[in-house]
């Protein structure tokens, strides 16, 4: 990975300690869980759901924590974060074959709520649009709101995609443009003036 | 030399507007697309996407209850990591920042902004992620933001003061969306942030440095204003003078 791809991102830089030593797994997860968590949330898209799939991709990532290697730690425990979203994913679609509930989580609304600096009218705009567009992520199939997810919310890189999802860094921007040609009616066609 | 087809630039144009492309292919694409206007339309439209996904898509928080599930696994004995004082101002600003927005709103944001502030500026550094917008011409800048945030930031021609204008583009900060303004002086950088002045912001001009980054905050006609450049402190303070 060279200088510029390296991750460097905000709040979590002061995490990582100075000096060049491993860091500690809880130096991987503190900064990350939020991280850790919008990922599991935008990949089962339920949030109870969601917080089991993080426990126990936290539980997943101590025992494996003795292999890591140093590098970016991220990326590897949004791998691991990915990987148990799947398995419970899985899992999940197996048990619902045998129930009829739909196990509809709780929202914590008032995590999600817009911006409270926004005044009403902005505020219902933003909330219409930002509707319209989870709409159409929820509606993505799972591979590629994974990638577009990670790009645009997480700010990873292509790299670093890869290496979360473990598909090649070809098959990253294949996704990608698919992702967003599935969505790309959401922008104005105009002229350039939006 | 043949130029490839535009099919063949499509994933090119879509790595260039994801900021992947070494200084050679971005040329490459951005000589395409001057000459071709639908995948000049296209690029316009991954940008406009691109910007639409990072500035709506939600991001979800760890809710407290799940911050305290998993420290409760984590392994005793490193926990006295936190005993070092930059660690323990960043966890628990991590902490803040996952319990809830709406507390976040009342945390004092000033002690961790010039550490986001400068993390920003960095990060827009690399290839590609600078502007939005490119122009020098205030007039175009300033319409770019109607509509992309719930304030209008001032945009000013600096040209006189040999400060000229790149472009603009938005930063997500915690808490806020904010406009950047994007300046050169010579071969330096400067990134201006601006948002509207919150209740519990403290006043004044501010100078520092950070990563070898100089700031300089001030506040003026109920905005906030960060300048951030590796230019040296009296020319960043220069800038500041002649903004206001």
């Amino acid at each position: 990975m060279d200088e510029r791809s390296r991750p460097l991102r905000w709040p979590d830089r002061e995490q990582i300690p100075a000096s060049n030593e491993q860091p500690s797994f809880e130096d991987v997860v503190i900064p990350n869980l939020d991280a850790a968590y919008s990922l599991a949330r935008w990949l089962v898209r339920d949030p109870a759901l969601a917080e089991d799939v993080v426990q126990d991709a936290v539980a997943r990532g101590l025992s494996y924590f003795a292999s890591f290697r140093g590098g970016d730690a991220k990326a590897w425990l949004m791998r691991i974060v990915r990987n148990t979203a799947y398995t419970s994913l899985s899992a999940r679609q197996k048990v619902l074959r045998h129930q009829d509930s739909d196990g509809a989580g709780y929202e914590e609304a008032a995590l999600n709520a817009p911006d409270p600096a926004l005044d009403p009218e902005q505020a219902l705009l933003q909330k219409e649009l930002a509707e319209q567009l989870e709409t159409a992520l929820a509606g993505l199939p799972i591979e590629l709101r994974e990638c577009l997810i990670l790009k645009e919310v997480e700010g990873l890189s292509y790299k670093e995609i890869a290496q979360v999802a473990g598909i090649p860094v070809g098959t990253v921007m294949s996704r990608l443009w698919r992702a967003r040609q599935a969505l790309i009616h959401l922008v104005k066609t105009g002229n350039g003036h939006d | 030399m043949t130029d490839p087809s535009c099919e063949d630039m499509q994933l090119l144009i879509q790595a260039d507007v994801d900021g992947e492309l070494e200084p050679a292919d971005a040329a490459r694409v951005s000589r395409h697309v001057e000459a071709c206007p639908d995948c000049e339309r296209l690029q316009m439209r991954l940008v406009a996407l691109s910007t639409k996904v990072r500035r709506d898509a939600t991001r979800f928080h760890a809710p407290p209850h799940l911050h305290e599930a998993v420290r409760k696994r984590l392994p005793q004995r490193q926990r006295s990591l936190l005993a070092r004082p930059a660690l323990a101002a960043g966890a628990s600003a991590a902490l803040a920042l996952a319990a809830s927005l709406a507390i976040f709103a009342i945390l004092p944001r000033q002690d961790m902004m010039p550490d986001w502030i400068i993390a920003a500026h960095i990060r827009a550094l690399q290839p590609d992620h600078l502007v939005d917008v490119v122009s020098s011409e205030q007039h175009t800048v300033k319409p770019w933001f109607a509509g992309r945030l719930p304030f209008a930031p001032p945009v000013k021609d600096l040209s006189a003061g040999a400060f000229f204008l790149q472009g603009a583009r938005l930063d997500a900060l915690p808490g806020n969306t904010v406009a950047t303004l994007v300046y050169k002086r010579r071969k330096h950088l400067i990134d201006l942030f601006i948002w509207p002045t919150e209740a519990n912001e403290s006043e004044g001009r501010k100078t520092g440095v950070r990563e070898g980054y100089n700031f300089v905050r001030w506040q003026s006609g109920g905005m906030t204003f960060w300048a951030v450049s590796d230019l040296n402190v009296t020319e960043l303070g220069e800038f500041a003078d002649h903004w206001r």
